[in-house]
């Protein structure tokens, strides 16, 4: 027993193979112009949602996640831009949308958040309107993509309110954010973002900012609506724990790029990039009994503007082949079971 | 092996070398070069200050030498050549002399320019007697006209024949000073109360709060206004001067203590004053070590944002006749000659130039203060 | 809430007591006193008369000590509002000062809505469109506003009004209207004098509110509730009003509280020039004769204007931002 066991809660591979992707997303290069350079945030990052499932984005703070998050939805903030790639989401009807190429105003795109995409954030106590009470924010997002009346829409907020799990829900709806516990707003976060029933949710790190026993609780939330409300999940995260617990399929990122992509199962116990296999050694385990020091990965994430050339990881990667990983980046390509981009693994590069 | 730590060495190595420590002041002057409008006002800022304390150097004319034949005379333009009978033109910086003429219709006053007198101008001229910052007796000034017994008005005369140009060369002197002054007298007292009553809290906290509440509860205007018209008319001019001035840093302080205030009471509470004060640390050392230099910055920003506030006091109240009296000259004084639409209208320049002097000052001041602010503040940009 | 309001109604009253103490003393401080300005114009034109003076000592209670005069002045104004007797117009106070306060309070009030519907949709561009040209030029007329002093401004303006557009000058109303009854033409002519003390007045005022509510928004911009708002599917114009303007506006609100008095005293140095009917010019002439009760009864006026207008406003603010609220 090496690895952290993968616990997700529902079993993997429910969906058929070879079924519509519902978010493809394919050389996505976010590029942040900055007074001091170009920020590279992410770089040629490519990534398949499915219906359904729960996909995990694993990586350390400043490796992109968060911003390759936030260009799905366009709300990606001046000085970022979408320099290259596609974002494709495939709606209900089969009708298909490049999100990267549409405006970040235009009428498509802001008919798809909140409705077919939502999105939840980290921090819940300034994510929410301060001087708004919580129904009415909720009523808002339902109001904005539903045809109702005010009071239905009221109705189906106390609803929400109550599935998530908070108690008095048609009192609490008069409620302020600053009037609630941390965990109460992000389960009054969650209501909102899943009012209008949509096929993907993106969880920006939504439980770091919680305790432990709250953290399992949102979590335990989250996976119940995916499955209530049939829809896909994408959960953002640094902390691996997380990822055993509700992943059914994983993608790893280092500095903007994706390093390697597979079921969660897979890719735990055969890790194939030098990265994944440095992260899952540095865990500490409860009941292993060495004296020798906790393994780190060598050195530090490099400078956003001082970007190594060729792999971003050939700087702190224990298996560098001289001569090779410095000439081009590895592109991600399957091998076996899982996808990976490095040159242990496949000659591919991102120029091919 | 030995291979992969050079080659990560390597890579942190040639980022280490990017990487400087700057001191705090550095980074604040950095941050401050950036913003171009305000350094240019700094620039303006100091030139202005040059004319205040050289001002006699740079006045062509004695500021309370009357004239009765120059009353209201407008700006005479300068002239670079000069024309000879045979036709030759050489290079003479000049200005025309100027005859006034009576208009018996209209009952007015006009003045002609006669281009047979030529008065020549020239730099570093031999004028009138002052001392130089007060000390060094000269007679030689920057600019004026050439034969010391002629006058040019290069930004025409008052009601009494006087230069105006002159006058608010030395009239910077005033104003400006009362600006520093007062700010200096704002900022004893202002941090002085804010600093006890941000650091110890408690019932001294509440009892100056409530003072300063109720300075603000009366109204500026009329609170200064009450005062300077309590100045006796017969006062000795420096005195007049000295009371304008504490008037008008009346102002300033209450905002000053109260940032002061709040600066103290936010950083009581940050741990590394916790740490400082449980190291042992005396109060005088933690304030004296930790604290001030914590927000030197703002308070010189917020400083140099209350000058301009007391020039304009200062103008104000002069301009109404309650605060520096004439034969004192500051840019209010002045402006009080323009108090009139009438004298306006026969003679704009007496209200132009002094405006245009106030707003310069004014606006420069407040760009530099600005400036200033935002690089003293680490959270902006 | 109650308890709130209680509280600052309750503190009002002894800071206008201390205020009108504090006026009274400023009023005194001058040495001498009405009569003896009245002794030496008379003296001036010749006329002496011990008795006369004595006799006017009594009856306005000059002669007795200041405490005295004080309590006496007090007790008129809680007793019967009497703010006591201007020497130097023979009438009563009240007489002098209602008409004037009325025409003070209008000119005002106009330059505080003046200054609102400016300064709002200005200042929320100008964060919005932050660096742009048009968030160059407000700033730039924010500047020039606040740098120009206001008496200056009216000066350069009755300048430009009379010479190009051959606009009488001074007074709210052209000579030949100053008596007449009110007309429609009167009115009209009363609108097209009154743009200017308010346009003066209000453009310093504009320019500081620019600044705050620029400086306030772009603290709001970039926060995640921001985000969260678009991510919801707001469009930019609905979520721009509905989230970070409202809270920008909290300390806009509180701004009221200084407006209105900065206002009423910030008009005094402008009708002085302008020559307006209102409370300005009258404490200034007060001031400088020592008509003691006049002066002191508009500065007591125009404090508790002040106090009144910070208690508006830390009102409205309470009522606008419910984190106060439930402190």
């Amino acid at each position: 027993m090496t690895q952290p066991t993968p616990t997700p809660s529902s079993a993997p591979g429910t969906a058929p193979a070879g079924e519509t992707p519902l978010v493809e997303i394919a050389g996505l290069k976010t590029h942040f112009f900055t007074e001091d350079g170009v920020v590279k945030a992410v770089d040629g990052v490519d990534l398949t949602i499915r219906p359904n499932r729960t996909l995990c984005i694993l990586g350390e703070s400043g490796c992109g996640k968060s911003i390759m998050a936030r260009s799905i939805l366009r709300i990606v903030d001046a000085p970022g831009r979408i320099v290259d790639g596609s974002i494709v989401y495939r709606a209900e009807d089969g009708r298909s949308v490049d999100l990267a190429k549409a405006r970040p105003t235009s009428r498509e795109v802001r008919q798809i958040r909140g409705k077919d995409i939502a999105m939840i954030f980290q921090e819940p106590m300034s994510s929410l309107g301060p001087i708004q009470k919580i129904g009415h924010q909720i009523v808002e997002t339902i109001l904005l993509h539903r045809r109702m009346s005010k009071a239905e829409a009221k109705r189906t907020a106390i609803e929400m309110l109550d599935r998530v799990g908070i108690p008095n829900p048609a009192q609490r709806f008069e409620a302020y954010p600053f009037e609630l516990s941390g965990g109460m707003r992000q389960r009054a976060m969650i209501a909102m973002a899943l009012s209008c029933q949509p096929r993907l949710l993106i969880a920006d790190e939504p439980t770091t900012a919680l305790d432990v026993t709250t953290q399992a609780q949102i979590l335990d939330l989250i996976a119940d609506l995916k499955d209530e409300f049939d829809m896909s999940v994408m959960l953002i995260t640094h902390d691996l724990g997380v990822v055993a617990e509700v992943a059914e399929e994983v993608a790893v990122m280092y500095m903007g790029r994706v390093v390697e992509e597979g079921d969660v199962y897979s890719v735990f116990e055969n890790p194939q990039h030098p990265y994944t296999r440095a992260l899952l050694k540095s865990v500490p385990r409860i009941g292993v009994t060495t004296a020798a020091r906790l393994p780190a990965i060598e050195g530090m994430v490099p400078h956003p503007l001082a970007r190594p050339s060729g792999c971003p990881f050939r700087t702190r990667c224990e298996s560098v082949i001289e001569g090779v990983c410095s000439k081009a980046q590895p592109a991600l390509v399957p091998v076996g079971p899982t996808k990976v981009a490095c040159f242990l693994h496949s000659d591919a590069t991102t120029d091919d | 092996m030995t291979e992969t730590r050079t080659a990560s060495d390597a890579a942190t190595d040639e980022f280490d070398d990017t990487v400087r420590i700057l001191g705090p002041w550095a980074l604040v002057w950095r941050k401050f070069r950036r913003h171009r409008l305000a350094m240019w006002s700094g620039v303006v800022v100091i030139l202005i200050y040059l004319i205040a304390a050289f001002g006699e150097f740079l006045a062509p004319v004695q500021i309370h030498e009357t004239s009765v034949r120059n009353t209201f005379q407008p700006p005479q333009r300068i002239y670079l050549f000069v024309d000879g009978e045979d036709g030759t033109r050489r290079f003479q910086i000049h200005a025309r002399g100027v005859k006034m003429e009576l208009d018996r219709v209209a009952l007015r006053r006009t003045f002609v320019e006669d281009e047979s007198k030529i008065v020549p101008l020239g730099f570093f001229v031999r004028g009138y007697e002052y001392k130089l910052l007060g000390l060094i007796p000269m007679n030689v000034h920057l600019f004026g006209p050439t034969n010391p017994r002629e006058t040019v008005y290069l930004l025409g005369a008052d009601r009494l024949g006087r230069d105006v140009l002159s006058r608010i060369i030395l009239g910077t002197r005033v104003s400006m000073s009362i600006g520093l002054v007062g700010v200096a007298v704002s900022l004893v007292i202002g941090v002085l109360l804010g600093g006890l009553s941000g650091y110890y809290g408690g019932w001294i906290d509440g009892l100056i709060q409530r003072f300063i509440e109720f300075i603000r509860s009366v109204p500026t205007i009329p609170l200064w206004m009450g005062l300077a018209a309590a100045i006796p008319l017969d006062w000795p001019p420096l005195q007049t001067y000295f009371v304008v001035t504490v008037i008008v840093s009346m102002i300033g302080w209450t905002s000053l203590a109260r940032e002061v205030r709040g600066k103290f009471l936010s950083l009581r509470n940050e741990d590394y004053i916790v740490a400082a004060r449980l190291d042992g640390l005396s109060d005088g050392e933690v304030i004296r070590k930790h604290m001030v230099p914590a927000f030197m910055s703002h308070i010189i920003a917020s400083l140099t944002l209350a000058v301009p506030l007391m020039i304009l006091a200062e103008t104000s109240l002069s301009f109404l006749g309650i605060g520096l009296q004439p034969p004192q000259v500051s840019w209010g004084t002045l402006l009080k000659e323009a108090q009139n639409i009438r004298s306006i209208i026969e003679a704009p320049w007496l209200l132009i130039a002094p405006g245009t002097m106030i707003v310069v000052a004014v606006l420069t001041l407040n760009f530099l203060g600005d400036g200033l602010r935002d690089a003293a503040d680490p959270h902006a940009q | 809430m109650m308890g709130f309001l209680l509280r600052r109604i309750v503190y009002m009253i002894p800071t206008l007591f201390l205020v009108s103490i504090v006026t009274f003393i400023i009023i005194q401080l001058p040495p001498g006193d009405y009569l003896d300005t009245l002794a030496a114009d008379l003296g001036e034109a010749g006329v002496e008369d011990t008795g006369v003076m004595d006799a006017l000592r009594e009856q306005y209670g000059l002669g007795q000590p200041i405490y005295v005069q004080y309590f006496k002045w007090m007790r008129g104004i809680l007793l019967y509002g009497d703010f006591g007797l201007s020497f130097e117009k023979n009438r009563p106070v009240t007489d002098l000062i209602w008409d004037r306060l009325g025409w003070t309070f209008a000119i005002s009030l106009l330059t505080l809505l003046f200054i609102w519907f400016t300064a709002l949709p200005i200042g929320i561009y100008s964060a919005v469109r932050k660096y742009s040209v048009g968030d160059y030029v407000a700033t730039f007329f924010g500047f020039i506003g606040l740098a120009i002093p206001n008496f200056l401004l009216a000066l350069v303006m009755m300048y430009i009004a009379f010479k190009y557009f051959g606009q009488s000058v001074g007074g709210l109303v052209s000579p030949e209207y100053l008596d007449a009854p009110w007309t429609f033409d009167k009115f009209v002519n009363l609108l097209q004098h009154i743009w200017m003390p308010i346009v003066v007045v209000g453009t310093s005022g504009a320019a500081a509110l620019i600044r705050i509510m620029r400086a306030n928004l772009l603290d709001e911009l970039y926060r995640p509730y921001v985000v969260t708002a678009r991510a919801k599917g707001m469009s930019e114009f609905q979520l721009l009003l509905r989230y970070p303007v409202r809270v920008a506006l909290n300390p806009f609100i509180s701004t009221i509280g200084w407006i209105l008095p900065t206002l009423v005293s910030g008009e005094i140095i402008v009708a002085v020039v302008m020559n307006l009917p209102t409370t300005g010019p009258l404490l200034l002439r007060a001031l400088l004769v020592q008509d003691m009760y006049l002066a002191g009864s508009l500065i007591l006026i125009v404090s508790m204007l002040t106090v009144v207008g910070t208690l508006i406003s830390d009102i409205l603010l309470a009522l606008v931002d419910p984190r106060i609220r439930y402190q």
